[in-house]
């Protein structure tokens, strides 16, 4: 079976924040997905829409599912990041104080997205946005 | 160590009373920053933290964490105990600060979530 | 408790020099919010917390905190540092996460 679609994510809206990333771990879910494999998934995608909330005035979550394979592909209209190495190292962030006031900005999100995904691709262009794509090979069994 | 133990050790109101404080809680995570969650967390787990706000929530569902305590006694705003409902994540309030509820859950045998840093 | 002591009992990191290394301290604070820190954070205190940017100096500083340690393995900027060094705070550092460093503070405290 094979499920695809997609979220649009307004930026700066954190009373919503958490609604797309919680909405595709649902889906993942109702297709039986491995719990294990879920959380990964879910975890990639919630930092992925928050990047995007906190950073950009806006963005679209891509995901398609298939028993063997999770591709979920979160592009912006954001800023860009100039020095992709750089922002990928654990700790590096350049958000501003009342970012970290409501708990994010530590700079992990990144490498939290790297490190749940099985494959991890990221693009950007200052000025213009940013495109993560992340691949998630699912595990088999419900555990 | 059981949620029900955990309650009496931090001197904790639960929000919600009709919940199960029955269940198994293994680790422990303390941190007001949600990506630290997000990285080191493992399931079966409690967060400690003083972000009385709906992320922390959000962040428990994503990373499968079913009890939360708010430290300082801070209360949550109505949208996030709407959102602890609908996602089944207990609340807990303490007026205990996140570090003296982290020293009397270390004290008691409570473990830190272990780092899976790969 | 000295500040030497809980640095060697939790065998830290120290990336500043420790002028205050025999200073006394009895309270322990936990916070990664540096507005939850200024409000309620206690004066003498060691502080432990993620953050490595340099405003945690200030607010140590305006808040009379000897010392912080920084969990996870994370490492303060190096602005972070030389601020530290010119106000006199002590950067600590440890692998271990808060939940278990602040558990060993409080067994050394009420043990």
């Amino acid at each position: 079976m094979k499920k695809e679609g997609f979220f649009n994510i307004v930026g700066g809206d954190f009373s919503r924040s958490g609604e797309a990333s919680t909405q595709l771990k649902q889906i993942l879910h109702s297709m039986g997905i491995n719990n294990d494999t879920i959380r990964r998934a879910s975890i990639s995608t919630f930092e992925a829409e928050m990047n995007v909330i906190i950073y950009t005035p806006a963005g679209m979550l891509k995901y398609e599912i298939d028993d063997d394979i999770i591709k979920i592909i979160v592009q912006d209209m954001g800023p860009g990041i100039e020095d992709i190495d750089l922002a990928m190292k654990e700790g590096y962030s350049t958000a501003p104080d009342w970012v970290r006031e409501m708990g994010w900005g530590a700079g992990m999100g990144l490498p939290n997205m790297k490190k749940n995904s099985d494959e991890f691709k990221i693009d950007s262009v200052p000025g213009e946005g940013t495109t993560v794509e992340m691949i998630i090979y699912p595990k088999k069994g419900r555990e | 160590m059981k949620l029900k133990k955990i309650i009496e050790i931090l001197d904790a109101v639960v929000l919600d009373e009709t919940r199960d404080i029955d269940m198994e809680i293994n680790w422990a995570c303390a941190t007001d920053l949600m990506s630290e969650v997000l990285y080191y967390s493992q399931k079966d787990s409690i967060l400690l933290t003083g972000l009385a706000k709906s992320q922390a929530v959000r962040t428990a569902e994503i990373a499968d964490i079913s009890v939360v305590a708010f430290t300082r006694g801070k209360e949550p705003d109505a949208e996030t105990i709407e959102l602890a409902k609908k996602k089944n994540i207990v609340i807990l309030i303490t007026p205990m600060s996140l570090y003296l509820a982290s020293g009397k859950l270390y004290a008691e045998g409570l473990e830190c979530s272990p780092v899976t840093k790969d | 408790m000295k500040i030497s002591e809980v640095i060697s009992k939790l065998q830290l990191t120290a990336y500043t020099r420790m002028p205050g290394g025999e200073e006394l301290i009895n309270n322990v604070y936990v916070s990664d919010l540096l507005s939850d820190v200024m409000a309620n954070a206690h004066e003498k205190g060691i502080w432990i917390t993620l953050q490595t940017h340099i405003n945690v100096v200030a607010v140590a500083a305006m808040k009379n905190i000897p010392a912080v340690i920084i969990v996870n393995g994370r490492k303060p900027d190096d602005d972070t540092l030389k601020k530290a060094t010119d106000e006199g705070v002590a950067i600590l550092g440890t692998d271990m996460h808060a939940f278990e460093a602040a558990g060993i503070l409080y067994n050394m405290l009420n043990g």
